[in-house]
């Protein structure tokens, strides 16, 4: 599966170059439903979601707890498969996918930024960044170059050999971002970015999701947080398992 | 992922713990360290035997008077001494005993005082015949051996041990000079090469006369055909047991032995004095390397134990490595490089301990120690193994962590 046509990207593609908005669907979903079973109990945390984004799109996903966010979140980050329906994630269907497949669609797919920031704390900045290309064998030179560009993006081009306990949260967060851009991933998913962040690194982090949104990324981010929400160009709710609202607003880079 | 980044992030977690990676690695260290100085000292045993057995000749047959085993009986004289030159001569017989090919009788030795001069030096003095060079395995590094000649004519010669002529004429070469005992005068006609010291006795350090000369002059009174023990050396190894046959009739037929219990005479072969020993050494042996072997066992566990809380800390960075794309088969080669590197470090410096220890032991005991490359080598492999062994039930743990279970872990 690794080899189908048109779903794997050249390593020479540079981040956020090049790309088109609003043309292939970067992730569809198809009445996705998700059951947990303990013991003999079931309980459906999705009921039935259809959803595409297309590629480019700068998307907020809202739900208060308990509302099948998280579920939806691991599943659009192929963390998990769907019980039923079908989902499309850069033209390649994971829904059946097992784990190892899943691993490498995680790998070359998906930008994953987290509220933890989740940097290993005894790797340089660079080396974190370095973290997924590793994963996908690219070759110590080009991870290097690479996780350099990537950490030029997010302006912390002179911070490479720094480890993250002497980076500021805002920082930490900043090397999370480029290590999700570093592969040059279909789709940026960030989980609460903000959720550990004082208001100045947030928005600091936020100006970072606009500009990769303007440079072409497409960036789903899962929040609770309506001023966060506000930034995206498309609000999906989530409520009970079911999408109740999905509306398409002024945001702030369209 | 490329193997070279995985042991690069292996090792890159090993560093983030020292301490506990020290500490990991010393259960594996003490271990190896003690098989490979219980391997030595087993292996140091067994070479100082073999080095016995080479020197003494493997198939050499001590005949002893009396019937006990023990080598004690030999400096008595009285009931016991019942082995005559006769008796040597009767063996030397290749019509009764073609398996036997040399026959070196010894007179009791004595302890006396050689004198050179103003210099003196006391030491054994023994009396034996030509063939006891043949016999011993021995040679001379100057002059020659005793011979028939002197045999007969109780001659006033004298070969020195290595050792003895060094005492007596320091770097000066002996041969032709003299030496008194008992202000009688000794030419010594010959100096022998250096052999070492057995487990009691410094073989370098002894006088060698004539039989005949050691039992008129040296020993005198009513014993003067009695030997203390007559070494008998088999044609070959193979015909040990045929040359011990011959030996047993001709004496018993000799001394008029009848039955078992009026046997006066013992015939040992060295073989068997040897084997007891390294039976007994073996034994030891094993069981000291069992007790070390428990210890690397126990060193394994330890590495166990910690990749097992190795990896319940960090099941967080799990959970980021496999939401990164690492699959189950490189989190477990992960965490098995992790417990691989930590059983080889162990292990490499376990071998340096031993090997360290092993040089130091000898100078405060007796013991040889013998290290060999290929236990070394094994021991590597054994410390790799116990790393991998015991750490894939760990590395399987992480490689089936579920990475939104592992991403939620505090």
């Amino acid at each position: 599966m690794a080899s189908r046509p048109g779903t794997r990207r050249q390593e020479t593609q540079r981040p956020g170059t090049g790309r088109q908005k609003a043309q292939h669907p970067v992730i569809e979903l198809k009445d996705v439903r998700k059951t947990y079973r303990t013991g003999t109990v079931e309980f459906e945390a999705i009921r039935g979601v259809s959803l595409t984004i297309t590629q480019g799109e700068y998307v907020a996903i809202m739900g208060p707890s308990g509302s099948g966010k998280s579920t939806l979140m691991n599943i659009l980050g192929c963390l998990d498969v769907p019980t039923s329906g079908e989902y499309h994630l850069a033209g390649e269907d994971v829904s059946e996918m097992d784990e190892v497949d899943l691993a490498e669609a995680r790998n070359r797919q998906i930008g994953f930024v987290f509220q933890q920031f989740n940097l290993l704390a005894s790797l340089t900045a660079q080396r974190n960044v370095e973290l997924p290309l590793s994963y996908a064998g690219v070759n110590r030179e080009t991870r290097a170059e690479l996780a350099k560009l990537a950490l030029e993006r997010v302006g912390l081009g002179d911070r490479t050999h720094h480890r993250p306990g002497e980076l500021s949260g805002g920082q930490q967060q900043r090397v999370a971002v480029a290590r999700a851009l570093a592969t040059d991933p279909a789709l940026v998913l960030a989980d609460e970015p903000t959720g550990n962040l004082d208001s100045t690194a947030t928005a600091d982090v936020l100006g970072l999701f606009d500009e990769l949104h303007a440079a072409g990324s497409t960036v789903v981010l899962i929040t609770h947080e309506a001023e966060v929400a506000g930034r995206a160009a498309r609000v999906i709710h989530i409520h009970d398992g079911l999408l109740a609202s999905d509306e398409v607003t002024a945001g702030v880079a369209s | 992922m490329r193997w070279g980044d995985i042991l690069r992030s292996a090792w890159d977690a090993i560093r983030t713990h020292k301490l506990r990676s020290i500490l990991t690695s010393l259960g594996i260290l003490i271990g190896i360290a003690a098989v490979v100085l219980t391997v030595g000292l087993g292996q140091g045993a067994q070479k100082k035997v073999n080095d016995q057995l080479a020197a003494l000749g493997g198939n050499l047959l001590i005949v002893s008077p009396g019937s006990s085993t023990s080598g004690g009986i030999r400096g008595g004289f009285g009931s016991s001494t019942t082995l005559t030159t006769a008796d040597a001569d009767a063996l030397s017989s290749k019509t009764a005993a073609p398996d036997i090919a040399n026959v070196a009788p010894v007179s009791s030795s004595a302890s006396e005082e050689l004198d050179n001069g103003s210099t003196n030096w006391t030491t054994t003095v023994v009396g034996t015949t030509s063939d006891w060079l043949t016999v011993r395995g021995r040679a001379l590094s100057t002059g020659r051996f005793v011979d028939a000649a002197d045999e007969k004519q109780a001659s006033a010669v004298i070969v020195l041990g290595s050792d003895t002529a060094s005492e007596l004429f320091g770097p000066l070469d002996p041969v032709g000079q003299s030496v008194t005992i008992s202000s009688v005068p000794y030419e010594v006609i010959g100096v022998l090469t250096s052999a070492g010291s057995d487990s009691t006795t410094n073989l370098d350090d002894q006088a060698i006369v004539p039989i005949s000369t050691a039992q008129q002059r040296l020993v005198g009174g009513t014993s003067r055909t009695s030997v203390a023990d007559i070494y008998v050396k088999a044609t070959k190894d193979s015909r040990l047991s045929a040359a011990y046959q011959e030996a047993n009739s001709i004496l018993a037929y000799r001394h008029s032995v009848t039955s078992g219990s009026s046997t006066d005479f013992t015939i040992t072969t060295q073989q068997s004095v040897i084997s007891t020993t390294s039976s007994v050494s073996g034994t030891l042996t094993n069981l000291l390397i069992g007790i070390a072997c428990l210890s690397l066992i126990v060193g394994g566990i330890g590495v166990m134990n910690i990749m097992l809380v190795s990896v319940k800390e960090r099941t967080r960075e799990i959970g980021l490595r496999k939401a990164l794309g690492g699959t189950p088969a490189i989190i477990r080669r992960q965490f098995l490089s992790e417990a691989s590197i930590l059983g080889l470090t162990g292990g490499l410096l376990g071998v340096g301990v031993g090997i360290a220890a092993a040089e130091i032991l000898p100078h405060f005991m007796s013991n040889p120690v013998a290290i060999s490359v290929p236990w070394i080598l094994l021991a590597i492999a054994v410390a790799i193994a116990i790393g991998v062994g015991f750490g894939v039930y760990p590395a399987s743990r992480a490689a089936k962590l579920s990475p939104i279970d592992a991403l939620r872990s505090e």
